[in-house]
């Protein structure tokens, strides 16, 4: 693991780093965009249209005003972390990224290419811990506002958090046991050989999807910043830049959380039937296939995220706690027995 | 000298600077989050000897969980973030002097380990990974890590009958 940092190939990793981070802005800047027009339709509005065609520039113009905004830090906070809160949000959310595999190794130009940052032996846990670390940014952006509702809300989000963190965890237990890896190629390869997670534990796949939308705060889980009684919670005194690394924030949270969704429980980028065809052609064409077909399912997955956030409605916050701990983690243990018992019975 | 030997040296002087600050600023907010440093570079230091699962566990359950809740009570108790007025007196002081020395025995049974470092012993190639802790725990360790388990039930339903106390009167 540490060498990736001092040994050869280091060049090939900072090329990976450009890249990834790249894509994965591009995409939190338009899913914004995305959100804004699907919004539209659901409420039967057209959505943003007037900067560029289909308001395709919106992106563009809403990064521009964040730029220019004045960044107002109020008087009695706590200057040092009030600014570092922002930043830890988004470097957890973007660190995380370096250990998800985006397609299978394949050979291009004559050069393998591993399409991952870092092939960690220990991916998963890696992905984890990331998480566990983006807690203090809410936390200590609550905190340094030095203001009751910014309080309040880091308070929420971490319980929130804390509690679902623990039946994301456990539901994924039962993927370990099938795959016996915490690599994510292993757990993608595992399911090419048998089926999706998603079929043979679809009590594991609900607790992973209900904690994954508690773990990014979306709705109907963003008491933390509760617009009624909370003002915007823990971001309420933030704006300019530190608004917008929050905001980028908590999108590249939704990307991640997809595209585990994708990995562990939905077969990667594997397609059942799409995946015989794949033998006869080029290692490099069935390389992107098989990107293409990540990329489909990812989208999928932000679809959804985007369609319950405008279709449900915001839980009471006794629920949320009460959802969490006496249903979502009891199911994650049953889902662990019974994949142990899948798994005695050869089931898979 | 090497780059793992540069790595470890800096990360050393982060955890003993972070540990410092620990012990020394009135801000327990300030501390706590130093104390959350000062375990990610103890996480390192696992990264370090090549043990990728020390450091990921290191990371999610003393940074990450535990750290976590000392905040959120910490926040909870003291919002405006005053600080606790520190005392020293002699009983301190005297307790202070006592561990330090006790501390520098132990550091000094280390010193020949550390003037012939070649001769310290080196952590096999599994030293922390899944599958060695793993098969530790379930097997050499089974009863010490169950006994763990059954006082931190314990513990935990002390807690909650605590809890429950004032609600009943």
């Amino acid at each position: 693991m540490i060498d990736l940092l001092i040994g050869p190939g280091v060049a090939a990793t900072l090329v990976k780093i450009a890249v990834v981070l790249g894509v994965v802005m591009t995409v939190v800047g338009n899913i914004v965009l995305v959100e804004r027009k699907v919004a539209g339709w659901i409420q039967d509005r057209i959505g943003p249209n007037r900067a560029g065609p289909w308001g395709l520039l919106q992106p563009l113009a809403d990064g521009i005003k964040f730029i220019f905004k004045e960044d107002v830090i109020p008087g009695q906070a706590f200057k040092t972390l009030y600014m570092v809160a922002p930043v830890l949000s988004l470097t957890t959310a973007l660190t995380a990224f370096a250990v998800i595999p985006f397609a299978d190794k394949f050979v291009i130009l004559g050069r393998q290419v591993a399409p991952i940052i870092a092939d960690l032996d220990v991916g998963l846990l890696w992905i984890f811990a990331v998480a566990s670390m983006g807690v203090y940014g809410i936390v200590l952006a609550g905190w340094a506002s030095n203001n009751k509702y910014s309080l309040i809300g880091g308070l929420r989000s971490s319980a929130q958090m804390i509690s679902y963190e623990l039946s994301m965890t456990l539901s994924v237990v039962g993927v370990l046991m099938a795959a016996s890896s915490l690599r994510l190629a292993d757990i993608v390869n595992a399911q090419a050989g048998s089926v999706w997670n998603a079929v043979s534990q679809p009590i594991g796949f609900l607790v992973f999807m209900v904690s994954a939308f508690a773990e990014t705060n979306r709705l109907p889980f963003d008491l933390p910043e509760a617009e009624p009684e909370l003002v915007a919670g823990y971001h309420t005194e933030y704006s300019g830049i530190p608004f917008l690394m929050f905001y980028m924030a908590e999108y590249a949270n939704v990307i991640l959380s997809s595209s585990l969704m994708v990995l562990l429980f939905c077969g990667g980028w594997h397609l059942p039937l799409i995946e015989p065809m794949l033998d006869s052609v080029s290692p490099a064409m069935a390389g992107l296939a098989h990107l293409g077909i990540f990329s489909l399912k990812l989208g999928a997955f932000l679809f959804l995220y985007i369609w319950v956030r405008w279709t449900l409605p915001r839980f009471r916050y006794d629920q949320l706690m009460g959802l969490g701990w006496k249903v979502m983690l009891p199911l994650a243990l049953i889902n662990v027995v019974w994949t142990a018992f899948i798994i005695l019975a050869g089931w898979i | 000298m090497t780059p793992r030997e540069l790595m470890f040296y800096a990360d050393a002087i982060v955890a003993v600077m972070t540990a410092a600050v620990v012990v020394l600023n009135r801000n327990p907010v300030v501390c706590a989050l130093s104390l959350v440093l000062h375990l990610c570079s103890v996480a390192v230091f696992f990264l370090l000897l090549d043990a990728s699962f020390l450091f990921a566990v290191q990371i999610i359950l003393y940074a990450g969980a535990i750290m976590v809740l000392f905040l959120f009570v910490i926040m909870l108790l003291d919002p405006a973030g005053e600080g606790v007025v520190g005392r020293t007196g002699r009983i301190q002081v005297s307790v202070a002097i006592a561990s330090a020395a006790v501390l520098l025995l132990g550091a000094a049974k280390l010193v020949p380990a550390l003037a012939a470092p070649d001769q310290a012993a080196q952590p096999a190639a599994e030293f922390g990974q899944v599958m060695s802790v793993g098969r530790l725990l379930f097997t050499s360790y089974l009863f010490p890590f169950e006994l763990a388990s059954i006082l931190l039930l314990v513990a935990m339903i002390g807690a909650m009958h605590m809890g429950k106390k004032g609600e009943s009167e």
